[in-house]
């Protein structure tokens, strides 16, 4: 085989979504031609005013939702549905309560049912060890605190090995402080899984802080309002988010994202 | 994978000081439950104390109250005679027979009209309408196609708990969180996975409480069945001792009945507090 320029890891062509809501018997237009391309190792973050509609896409994405117009590839394959290649990290950690933390991780191998048993438990064994919960491996979800069970979340996701990692608002629902932590703490863990994502977030200070490039959405239906390139020198230490080149990002998504709220009058301004 | 086995970090000391903190809250609470049952067993005891001073100060006549010292009494003769073995082996075996067979047929069908909308459809005008209808009401009929003897009473049992647990766990495999299945189906699962992994054990937690509601229904068909038409059992031996005034055995059957349900609801109860976690937590 000729070793030809690699497509990008996801490509967004042309995009739309419509919700059709069976009660009012009407099509809601959720997302309008939306264009995006994900390099390989790239972590790119999807910001835009509440409900515009940044949670649809990734569901999109990921294939639980089917799109009306356009097109998403993952590494040159067309999205029909949810696939081995992508795998979510959800908004509420939505743990099995009646599977341990292995187990939990284990669940996407499982119901793949191609790795013996023994191999299945080795892979969620490092899974566990990765996300730093090595001696939490055999405890239930509910003895874990919120913090915990958001890394048994991701390694879920992780142990599937995919090529694309989609992550819906895994902190929303953590304390500001845990929240700081992990956002740290995913950055290493997707530095050694050498894995590709899509972070969705209402926080902009997150979606900086973590991205290489952060993508604004406009109020629903949502496009593509900006692409903002996140160049900030050094290793990302929590320290970098009081640098004045980061609050100079922070500053500009926001703007963005207030004219959004202001077009639609989701702002009023006394 | 073999660079991604190093540990990046271990969790938090924050997170360490909520999980010790919750373990010393869940001891204190421990100590609350202690106290509850303390004062409990104490208001029983004072209860029956004035149970006890109120025949023996001649407040109140015995032939109607009976009293606890009476009552034990009797209980320990119709123990030592042996007649009143044979009632409770009767009515045993007429609970083991009947909720038996309605937790045997019960669950599997629950399970079956949870996941199979159209078996549902076909089969609910019968278990709503049944479920509605005060099994009692049925007595009669039972009587006359099984008779007075052991079945009737196991029939009527029968009757008596299978709606509970079959209504409790159609609900059980229904109501799945919606979050679980989204999880299932982002990691490509079948319909088969979805039942086996996601609707089957989420259902657990409703089918015990469908199973406990279940042995208050048939303890309800076993003693009114025996009131109705027996020759031996629990239910027969109050009817009968009421009948002629003799309200001391009266109380001994009563009791004897009431301890059974108590241990065998309590047991659930606690089977049901285990599993209590498997029902999706609420918030974070």
């Amino acid at each position: 085989m000729m070793e030809v320029a690699r497509p990008a890891k996801l490509d967004v062509r042309r995009v739309s979504l419509e919700l059709y809501n069976e009660r009012t018997d009407q099509s809601l237009a959720v997302l309008r031609d939306i264009d995006l391309q994900v390099r390989a190792g790239e972590l790119v973050s999807v910001v835009g005013p509440s409900g515009c509609g940044k949670s649809t896409f990734l569901n999109a994405v990921d294939g639980l939702i089917a799109v009306t117009a356009g097109q998403i590839m993952v590494d040159g394959h067309a999205v029909t549905g949810p696939g081995p290649d992508r795998a979510m990290v959800f908004q509420h950690d939505s743990l099995f309560p009646w599977r341990t933390v292995s187990e939990n991780v284990m669940y996407g191998l499982d119901l793949q049912g191609k790795l013996r048993k023994a191999e299945r438990r080795e892979r969620a064994r490092a899974l566990v060890e990765l996300v730093g919960l090595s001696g939490f491996a055999e405890h239930y979800p509910h003895e874990l605190s919120g913090g915990m069970r958001q890394r048994v979340n991701i390694a879920r996701a992780l142990v599937m090995e995919p090529q694309l990692l989609l992550l819906d608002e895994p902190f929303a629902a953590l304390d500001a402080q845990t929240r700081e932590f992990m956002q740290v703490e995913l950055l290493k863990i997707l530095a050694r899984a050498k894995t590709t994502a899509l972070f969705v977030t209402h926080q902009i200070n997150e979606a900086v802080f973590l991205s290489d490039r952060v993508v604004v959405l406009s109020a629903r239906p949502a496009a593509i309002k900006a692409v903002i390139d996140v160049e900030l020198p050094g290793e990302r230490a929590l320290a970098l988010k009081h640098t004045p080149r980061f609050l100079e990002l922070e500053q500009r998504i926001w703007r963005l994202i207030e004219q959004e709220a202001e077009r639609t009058g989701m702002l009023t301004v006394a | 994978m073999d660079d991604q086995t190093k540990s990046v970090g271990q969790p938090h000391a924050e997170e360490l000081a909520q999980r010790a903190s919750r373990s010393t809250a869940r001891s204190r609470s421990f100590w609350r439950r202690r106290e509850h049952a303390l004062l409990g067993t104490l208001s029983m005891l004072i209860f029956l104390a004035f149970w006890e001073a109120a025949v023996a100060f001649g407040w109140v006549n015995p032939l109607f109250t009976s009293s606890p010292s009476r009552i034990v009494r009797t209980a320990i003769d119709l123990f030592a005679d042996g007649s009143i073995w044979t009632d409770i082996q009767v009515s045993g075996l007429e609970f083991l027979i009947g909720y038996g067979a309605a937790v045997v047929i019960g669950v599997p069908l629950g399970i079956l009209m949870g996941w199979y909308s159209r078996l549902d459809a076909v089969l609910d005008p019968f278990v709503s309408a049944l479920y509605a209808t005060p099994r009692i009401a049925l007595l009669p009929l039972v009587m006359i196609w099984f008779g007075i003897g052991i079945m009737s009473k196991v029939a009527i049992v029968f009757l008596g708990a299978i709606f509970p647990i079959l209504v409790n766990t159609i609900t059980g495999v229904r109501t799945v969180n919606a979050d679980f299945v989204k999880v299932a189906r982002s990691f490509g699962s079948s319909d088969r996975q979805m039942f086996l992994t996601v609707a089957l054990p989420s259902s657990v937690p409703l089918l015990l409480t469908g199973l406990r509601l279940g042995i208050g229904h048939a303890l309800i068909g076993i003693v009114v069945g025996e009131m109705y038409g027996a020759t031996h059992g629990l239910g027969f031996l109050i009817a009968t001792a009421g009948a002629r005034f003799q309200t001391d055995k009266v109380m001994v059957g009563i009791i004897i009945i009431a301890a059974a349900g108590v241990a065998m609801t309590e047991l659930l109860r606690l089977i049901e507090r285990r599993f209590e976690r498997w029902r999706p937590a609420v918030g974070g």
